[in-house]
């Protein structure tokens, strides 16, 4: 089944995308203004996007295996505006830590991540997003040269497995893999399908050698 | 004589013709509420009636006791609704949302708390009569979950030393155990192995017998919500939340430091004694400040927590000990 939007449809495409990913925050925003977001609206907003950087992480990293397997091309047009998602969620997750626990003291936040290692994973997946997101623009691929920009992107392969960490420890103390569980088989397959494909060329190209 | 057997041979129904268990049991438990009904008169329009008080959230009994001038804090009481939709109690799930929306099913008369161990007058006491044996009265504690956050609770009850004047523990009795029910129908959570069920929780007997440990059965002037601990649970202010178990059905005074359900899951993280204290930090987190509920929002920082949560009258129950290694 092979689909090829159009530039239109591909805009269409795109712009749906986008609105979507954006109704979890307009729901914070929404239930933070209506008080609809439980007694501790504050310890919501800061599960919710955690929650939510982990769902975009999940599915940016689903789009290579999704194109491969499906064959539709087109859908790595998508994956700059997901992960810059995931990006946004997880400035949210950060800013929420920052104010809410610690109401911007920096030393104090600081002493906190340094302390806690489950706070120290988040704290450095979230950092080593920054690079990604800042050389996301057409002009930095070209600046860098796309074999090093590639390099480069590959720290997700680091970041999601971090994320995963985190979660896990936050909810160790409650004995509450269950969430934890879900996400880390999805990353795993995910990352897993990648070593597959990695090694099968990897074959392939001896295999050619050989023959030559 | 023929006798006629199914052709299966042996005397046993077929298994289409027995009875289900859920259906032979609600007809036994329709049956009984009749027979009470024909008695006490009215009262299962009460049982119907109750259910639907507890899933509102308001109008369940009132308990009407009187506020003790010697248990109150100048903070301001957490509204009803946060108290009774924001809970800790895993046996109906471990979201804090889940217990106010399964716990109403589960149901909490009859109910008998059984008292043993070392103690003169072991009895089992049905909810009425531990309602009645000593004047319940209202205390405002606040209330420290380790999690860091707080609240402040209207409770109803009165001194658990009031119970032990009455089973009078003997010398052997060091410490006292308290059992939560295990209502495997009604608390969904049961069926995930989160903690080692039955929740089981525990107090050194000199802490069970300080007068600020409350046996509670009501909060805000009616009987305890199912979600808050329903029909009776123990308050212990100056611990963590979880040190007061809640529904429970056994006490008991034993020699040894009890098992409890927390230190067992976790002993690195949750100590026997779990006193608030802001010096010693959860390994994840800070235990130095807290998010009053209801009232510490966007523009306001945490507020620091207090040395036993402020109750310093319990600071001689521990005198001598080093409580960075008690925690």
């Amino acid at each position: 089944m092979a689909f090829n939007p159009a530039p239109r449809q591909l805009a269409a495409i795109k712009a749906i995308v986008f609105t979507l990913a954006l109704l979890p925050f307009a729901r914070l925003v929404w239930g933070g203004f209506a008080g609809q977001l439980g007694a501790n609206p504050l310890e919501f907003i800061t599960w919710s996007t955690g929650d939510w950087t982990l769902y975009f992480l999940c599915i940016t990293l689903a789009i290579t295996p999704l194109r491969r397997l499906s064959s539709w091309n087109w859908l790595v047009r998508l994956r700059r505006m997901l992960g810059l998602f995931a990006f946004f969620y997880a400035s949210l997750h950060f800013t929420a830590f920052f104010w809410f626990d610690h109401f911007f003291d920096v030393p104090e936040m600081l002493k906190d991540v340094a302390k806690r290692p489950f706070i120290l994973v988040g704290f450095t997946a979230f950092v080593l997003l920054i690079p990604l997101a800042v050389t996301s623009t057409n002009g930095m691929v070209k600046w860098i040269g796309a074999k090093r920009w590639q390099w480069l992107h590959r720290l997700i392969y680091v970041i999601a497995p971090l994320g995963i960490l985190h979660f896990w420890w936050m909810r160790a103390g409650k004995h509450n893999f269950e969430q934890p569980l879900i996400f880390g088989s999805i990353v795993a397959v995910l990352l897993l399908l990648r070593v597959m494909w990695a090694l099968k060329k990897r074959r392939k190209e001896r295999g050619l050698l050989h023959a030559a | 004589m023929l006798i006629k057997r199914p052709p299966n041979g042996i005397d046993i129904p077929f298994p289409s013709e027995i009875t289900p268990r859920a259906i032979f049991e609600s007809r036994r438990d329709f049956i009984r509420k009749l027979a009470v009904g024909s008695i006490a008169g009215g009262s299962l329009l009460e049982m119907a009636t109750r259910n639907a008080f507890a899933e509102s959230g308001s109008g369940l009994q009132k308990l009407g006791g009187k506020p003790n001038p010697n248990y109150v804090v100048p903070d301001k009481p957490t509204s009803y609704s946060d108290a009774t939709t924001y809970n800790n109690y895993y046996e109906f799930g471990t979201d804090k949302s889940m217990p106010a929306r399964y716990a109403p099913a589960m149901k909490t008369r009859p109910w008998t708390v059984a008292i043993e161990g070392e103690v003169k007058k072991p009895m089992t006491l049905d909810i009425d009569m531990l309602t009645k044996l000593a004047p319940v009265e209202e205390r405002i504690y606040r209330l420290r979950c380790v999690e860091g956050w707080s609240m402040v609770i209207p409770w109803e009850g009165y001194s658990f030393s009031e119970l032990m004047k009455k089973v009078e523990p003997t010398s052997n009795a060091k410490f006292v155990e308290f059992v939560t029910v295990e209502d495997k129908d009604a608390m969904i959570g049961l069926r995930r192995p989160v903690l080692d069920w039955p929740y089981v929780e525990g107090l050194r007997i000199d802490e069970a017998a300080h007068p600020l440990t409350l046996l509670t059965l009501g909060m805000y002037g009616q009987v305890l919500p199912n979600q808050n601990g329903a029909p009776v649970r123990i308050v212990v202010p100056w611990k963590y939340g979880f040190k007061s178990a809640k529904s429970i059905v056994k006490i008991r005074f034993v020699r040894e430091q009890p098992r409890t359900a927390w230190n067992v899951a976790a002993p690195n993280e949750y100590g026997f004694y779990s006193n608030v204290n802001p010096q010693v930090d959860h390994p994840r987190w800070s235990q130095a400040s807290e998010r009053r509920i209801g009232e510490d929002g966007f523009f306001s920082k945490k507020r620091p927590t207090l040395m036993f949560n402020g109750y310093s009258q319990v600071a001689s129950l521990y005198s001598g000990m080093d409580l960075k290694k008690h925690y």
